[in-house]
């Protein structure tokens, strides 16, 4: 069916990728690379549906990220909720959060938006700083295990297969919703929220929806990394990390599924290899991110399909 | 009882009285026009009428029902839609992509289903897209339908508003300069377009400035200036009457005769 086969192309392209990649790479070493960029390009792909379709910034989702990662961190430690169950609770708890942050700050647009949710990103990562009796204040915490059914999730191989599948399943759910009048609200609502409202579209509704399962999708991501790590900081959640999420996005491409994980895999993979210029190695990320967004400025996946679809076959 | 009555409606920016005082009401199946120099507050009324601007004074009804204040979305769910006279396209969706969006009172709205995509929702995205289809066929854009928005035509743009508002299945339809810019064959088609939506029973409000385009279609026909009613009655009436021919018609009479002489 060409039709199934034209909407869920990037599914299937994760899949093969995710599946193939290991008998690819010479070492763990890169799959441990991979596992990280999987990771997040789930919180990238959640930032992605609420900036790129929806068309609201936010410079604070790095908090709902250390929501996530620290409630696989304090939840086994302190509460003595499995692993499994502290990460259900800290998408849950994210998506509650950022129902309630969303409702007020979504009103706000533009500068106004980006502003609010860059002082809720400072204020979640200041509770994980100062509550040190839960968090271990600024040094951070260890992580216990996810374990599953008996099976200890440990070590590059094991995080590289569950943040893979984990990583197609949201890249699914996220083509399903774009494709439904979900999804048809939010990007019209990016277009034109007067158009979007004298249709009948409640506006400051699908905004929070895109917010929360944004959320949702940091936290997940959170969890993953600090259950990977099995270590967590407030660096985990703090600004930097915010603003790493956003440049992702823009780079690999706003409204772009495939652009999130091009943009995740760029940011986590180019560092790793820019080390050859040792103390030069953030002037020369510096230039390449530049270059980038003057060459490819509607973000490289969009970009180079464009450049496809120019050229005469 | 009236489909949409406006009741001594106004609203100020600045101090000024753009609308002020203004009341009409549309029966069911009318094309009703709202006409008047620029600056004479027709936007600004449509901007009220479908909840856009909450208006300072006076009082909106729908079907009876006093719809003043009311969100603009809960307009659209008592059966008013609307077009813009500065094209509010969602350019980065295809043409019927577009429409579909007007289907979204139609829909199921339930965010975990469409998640999940269940079979609900692909039957549901089947028929969203059938009818979206239709409409498009009904204004002549049937052949662009899966064509990007934003690469269309202005003229096609104009009727592609007009088929996103049907697909919300509206009882009244306000239409803010539908011929606005078009030239004289787009502006035929936009006559066809509205004469088959009135007689699909849809009540029409249509602000419009191409007056040969209003004097043939409307039933009856609201004439404002500087924010108040000037006059009010049938295609003859307002013809005939000295003070429009002396705020507005005057100007378009002019034109009209030079156009004849050319």
């Amino acid at each position: 069916m060409p039709g199934m086969l034209r909407t869920y192309w990037v599914v299937l392209a994760v899949a093969v990728i995710v599946a193939v990649l290991p008998y690819l790479v010479p070492t763990t070493f890169y799959l441990r690379i991979a596992a990280l960029v999987f990771i997040f390009s789930i919180a990238v792909l959640g930032l992605n549906l609420l900036m790129g379709f929806a068309g609201q910034v936010s410079l604070g989702h790095a908090g709902f990220f250390g929501i996530g990662a620290y409630a696989v961190a304090v939840g086994p430690a302190h509460f003595g909720v499995p692993s499994w169950l502290a990460l259900l609770l800290g998408l849950i708890l994210a998506g509650v959060i950022a129902y309630i942050i969303g409702r007020p700050i979504l009103k706000l647009r533009g500068h106004y938006l980006a502003v609010a949710t860059l002082g809720m990103g400072i204020l979640i990562a200041m509770v994980f700083t100062n509550e040190a009796r839960f968090t271990g204040g600024p040094d951070g915490m260890a992580v216990k295990r996810l374990v599953l059914f008996g099976w200890t999730a440990r070590g590059s191989v094991a995080w590289y297969w569950i943040s893979g599948v984990t990583l197609v399943l949201a890249v699914l759910l996220a083509v399903n919703l774009i494709d439904s009048p979900t999804g048809r609200a939010l990007r019209a609502i990016h277009d034109s929220e007067v158009a979007s409202r004298v249709l009948g579209v409640d506006v400051a509704r699908y905004k929070l929806i895109a917010f929360v399962l944004s959320a949702v999708y940091a936290a997940l991501a959170g969890a993953y990394l600090a259950l990977f790590d099995a270590l967590v900081t407030p660096a985990t959640a703090g600004f930097l990390r915010s603003i790493e999420f956003v440049t992702m996005a823009v780079i690999g491409g706003l409204g772009s599924i495939l652009g999130s994980i091009v943009g995740a895999a760029l940011l986590t993979v180019l560092p790793q290899l820019l080390t050859v210029f040792h103390d030069y190695e953030h002037i020369a990320l510096g230039f390449i991110m530049i270059v980038f967004m003057i060459f490819l400025r509607a973000g490289i996946v969009p970009s180079l399909a464009q450049l496809l679809r120019r050229t005469p076959q | 009882m009236s489909v949409l009555s406006v009741e001594n409606l106004g609203i100020d920016f600045g101090g000024v009285r753009a609308v002020d005082g203004v009341g009409f009401a549309v029966e069911a199946g009318e094309i009703f026009a709202i006409i008047g120099p620029n600056g004479a507050g027709k936007t600004t009324l449509f901007n009220l009428i479908s909840g856009l601007y909450p208006p300072a004074r006076g009082k909106v009804l729908l079907n009876g029902e006093d719809v003043t204040r009311l969100a603009p979305h809960l307009l659209a769910a008592r059966g008013l839609s609307r077009t813009f006279q500065n094209l509010q396209i969602f350019f980065r969706m295809s043409a019927i992509e577009n429409v579909m969006v007007g289907r979204h009172l139609r829909e199921r709205r339930n965010v975990l289903a469409h998640l999940l995509r269940l079979p609900s929702v692909v039957a549901q995205n089947r028929d969203s897209r059938a009818k979206a289809k239709d409409l498009l066929n009904l204004v002549g854009l049937g052949a662009m339908a899966e064509r990007p928005a934003g690469e269309l035509p202005y003229g096609a743009l104009k009727r592609l508003e007009i088929a996103r508002a049907l697909a919300t299945e509206p009882t009244i339809l306000l239409l803010d300069e539908p011929a606005a810019g078009c030239n004289a064959v787009e502006t035929a088609e936009v006559d066809a377009v509205i004469q088959k939506i009135a007689a699909q029973g849809v009540t029409v409000v249509l602000v419009e400035h191409d007056m040969r385009l209003v004097m043939k279609i409307s039933s009856r026909i609201h004439v404002l200036d500087q924010g108040r009613t000037l006059a009010e009655g049938t295609a003859a009436q307002i013809r005939a009457n000295p003070a429009v021919i002396a705020a507005y018609l005057g100007a378009h009479a002019g034109a009209e005769a030079g156009d004849a002489g050319r």
